[in-house]
This record gives structure tokens, C-alpha cells and sequence, in this order.
């Protein structure tokens, strides 16, 4: 007995205990969403999240030692979004040919991500530093950190934000399409990547591949415009 | 396919080093993006071994969000305080984007298919 307590207070404190944890969790949470009929709601991202939480809350683990084992799988984010550019390369045609209405829908996008989260949660009664941390809340995680920062907001929060949209619209993202009859698959690609980065870029790949080269285009693209945009339009606005 | 996997680690640390020297406003990643699309498009084609290096982590991208996702329990009171702007903010913001980016998307490549 004595033995197994060491052995769990070690394995505790080594990474590979939270590498793992984030690996089973997602597992867990992918077979439900498979079991379930791909439903929207069983989101694996979520799901994963949700247990992984759970976990750390029953053990009293604390995020920073949760992160010392699960920041091998976040440092692959980087690689993951640089490899975009072989399903980008493999549309570029298509993407080449719609350059103009890719560009005006873009910025329809951006525009409204920007204005309709800050005019809602204004209105809903947020500080000016909630508003300056949901304002980038469309972007990929370290560039809306960077934004919130220079608008007075708080990083890590944009960082949950971000994640929440993210699921928030490979949630409900293909459900809202279909809804407003948009069935063209550069569209739909285009529209996830803008609202939801990297999340929603995922779960476009999944889908099509077409979709998910206008939604790694889009990403990009977005991170760029609100980069650029936000700061003017919030000097306007406060 | 390890050599693929270097390049695209090459991309990414380039990408990160231009960035940060340039102090420009999108990601290293997503520079490093641009990079590896400069590389496929002076090769010509995708070399099947950058197909599976790219594939496979295309198909993990899900997972790789889960240790952010996770910081949510470092704000539970932050986000408490402020659950109304936030949730209505989030939620209506997430499906007007959506639906107004595929909107506009997809009737102006109608317009030039028509055209």
C-alpha cells in the first residue's frame, strides 16, 4: 500500500501523468462524439476539457503542474497550423479564383466578430476591461493575447475566450449554415475559419477538404485584419 | 518523413524568428505557413512524405486545444462575475459571423459563376 502511494506521488509530479490524462480524456471524449452520432453537443474539445477539469479538481492539481506534462501536446500547435499550408496549396486554385470575394467577405467577418462582441457585451453591462478582453475573441489564441494586452484586457481570460468560440462554432457553426442556406463549401470553410481559428479549422478538415483550406486561409487571414483593425476601431470607440 | 517534419518545425522557427525581429502583427506560425506554401509552390507538388507528416497533424489538431481549453479553471471567478456580457457576447457574436462571412461569401461567388 505504502508502495503504491509513492509510486502515485511520483507519477503525480512526472508530466508524462498529464500527458497522458489529456490523451485519455480526449480519447474518452472522441469515442462518446463517435458513439453519439457525431452530435454537436458531444464537441471532443469540450468534452475533453470538461474531464480534464474535473480530474484537476478532484486531485487538487494545479494548472501550472497540470501544464508541465500537457504543453508537449500545446507546443504542437505551431507545427499543426504551419502544416496548413499543403490542404491551402492543394485548393489554391479555387482559392485564387475567388481572391476578391474571399478579401470582402473577410472583412464583412471581421468587422462584425469585433463589433457585435463588444456591442453586445457592452450592452450587456461588461467593464471596459471584459470588453477589451472579448473584443479579439475570433483570432487564433496568441494574437488575441497580444491584442487584449494593448487594449487593456486580461490575456489569459482572451485565451479562454478563444477557446470557447472556438468550440462555440464547431459547435454550431455548420448548423447556422445550413440554417441560412449556405451550402457552398468554400463558403462554409471560409465562414468557420473567421468566427472560430483554429478550432473551427479542425473540425473543417474533417468534414472536407476544400472547407478545411478556406478555413486554415481564413484564420490566417483574420488574425492579419483584427490585428490591423481592432486598435483603430476601438480608439474610435472609448 | 522525419525530414518533413523538420521542415515544417523549419517553417515554423523562421516564421517565429521574422516575426519577433519585424515585431509584426500575425503569429509565427502563421508566417511559417506562408513559408512552407512559398516551398510547395516553387516544388510544384506536395512530396508524399510532407502529405502524412501534414496529415497527421491535421488529424490531432482537435486535441492540441485541449491544454488552453483547460486554463478555463484559472478564471472560474472572473468568469462567474461576468457570465451575462460574456455567454450573450460570445454566443451572438459566434453565429453572427458565421452566418453574415458565409453570406456574403457565397453570393459573391454566385455572382461570378453566373458572370
Amino acid at each position: 500500500m505504502d508502495n503504491l502511494q509513492e509510486t502515485w506521488v511520483y507519477l503525480s509530479a512526472s508530466p508524462l501523468f498529464h500527458l497522458t490524462l489529456t490523451l485519455v480524456a480526449f480519447q474518452a471524449s472522441s469515442w462518446l462524439f463517435e458513439k453519439g452520432g457525431r452530435n454537436p453537443l458531444l464537441n471532443p474539445v469540450l468534452g475533453a476539457v470538461i474531464l480534464v477539469v474535473v480530474v484537476l479538481l478532484a486531485t487538487k492539481t494545479d494548472y501550472a503542474t497540470y501544464f508541465e506534462g500537457a504543453q508537449f501536446v500545446h507546443f504542437l500547435l505551431g507545427p499543426a497550423t504551419v502544416s496548413l499550408a499543403v490542404p491551402l496549396y492543394r485548393q489554391w486554385r479555387l482559392v485564387r479564383r475567388s481572391a476578391l470575394a474571399i478579401t470582402v467577405s473577410l472583412l464583412c467577418g471581421s468587422l462584425t466578430a469585433i463589433l457585435t462582441a463588444v456591442g453586445i457585451a457592452r450592452v450587456a453591462g461588461g467593464s471596459v476591461e471584459v470588453l477589451a478582453s472579448i473584443a479579439p475573441k475570433s483570432v487564433t489564441a496568441p494574437v488575441a493575447m497580444a491584442i487584449a494586452e494593448e487594449l487593456g484586457g486580461v490575456p489569459s481570460l482572451t485565451a479562454v475566450l478563444v477557446i470557447v468560440t472556438g468550440i462555440l462554432g464547431a459547435m454550431i457553426g455548420p448548423m447556422v449554415l445550413t440554417l441560412v442556406g449556405v451550402t457552398d463549401w468554400r463558403a462554409r470553410g471560409l465562414a468557420i475559419g473567421t468566427a472560430s481559428h483554429g478550432i473551427g479549422t479542425a473540425r473543417a478538415l474533417q468534414v472536407n477538404e476544400t472547407a478545411g483550406a478556406f478555413a486554415g486561409l481564413a484564420m490566417g487571414l483574420n488574425a492579419l485584419a483584427t490585428a490591423l483593425l481592432l486598435p483603430l476601431l476601438w480608439g474610435l470607440l472609448f | 518523413m522525419l525530414g518533413y517534419l523538420t521542415l515544417i518545425f523549419l517553417c515554423q522557427l523562421l516564421g517565429e524568428l521574422v516575426v519577433g525581429a519585424l515585431a509584426w502583427p500575425v503569429p509565427g506560425p502563421v508566417l511559417g505557413m506562408v513559408l512552407l506554401f512559398v516551398f510547395l509552390a516553387l516544388r510544384g507538388a506536395v512530396p508524399e512524405g510532407l502529405s502524412q507528416s501534414a496529415g497527421g497533424l491535421q488529424k490531432a489538431m482537435s486535441l492540441l486545444f485541449v491544454p488552453a481549453g483547460t486554463g478555463v479553471m484559472l478564471h472560474f471567478r472572473l468568469l462567474g462575475e461576468a457570465l451575462l456580457p460574456l455567454g450573450l457576447g460570445l454566443l451572438i457574436s459566434t453565429v453572427a459571423t458565421i452566418a453574415v462571412t458565409g453570406l456574403v461569401m457565397s453570393w459573391l461567388s454566385r455572382e461570378r459563376a453566373d458572370g
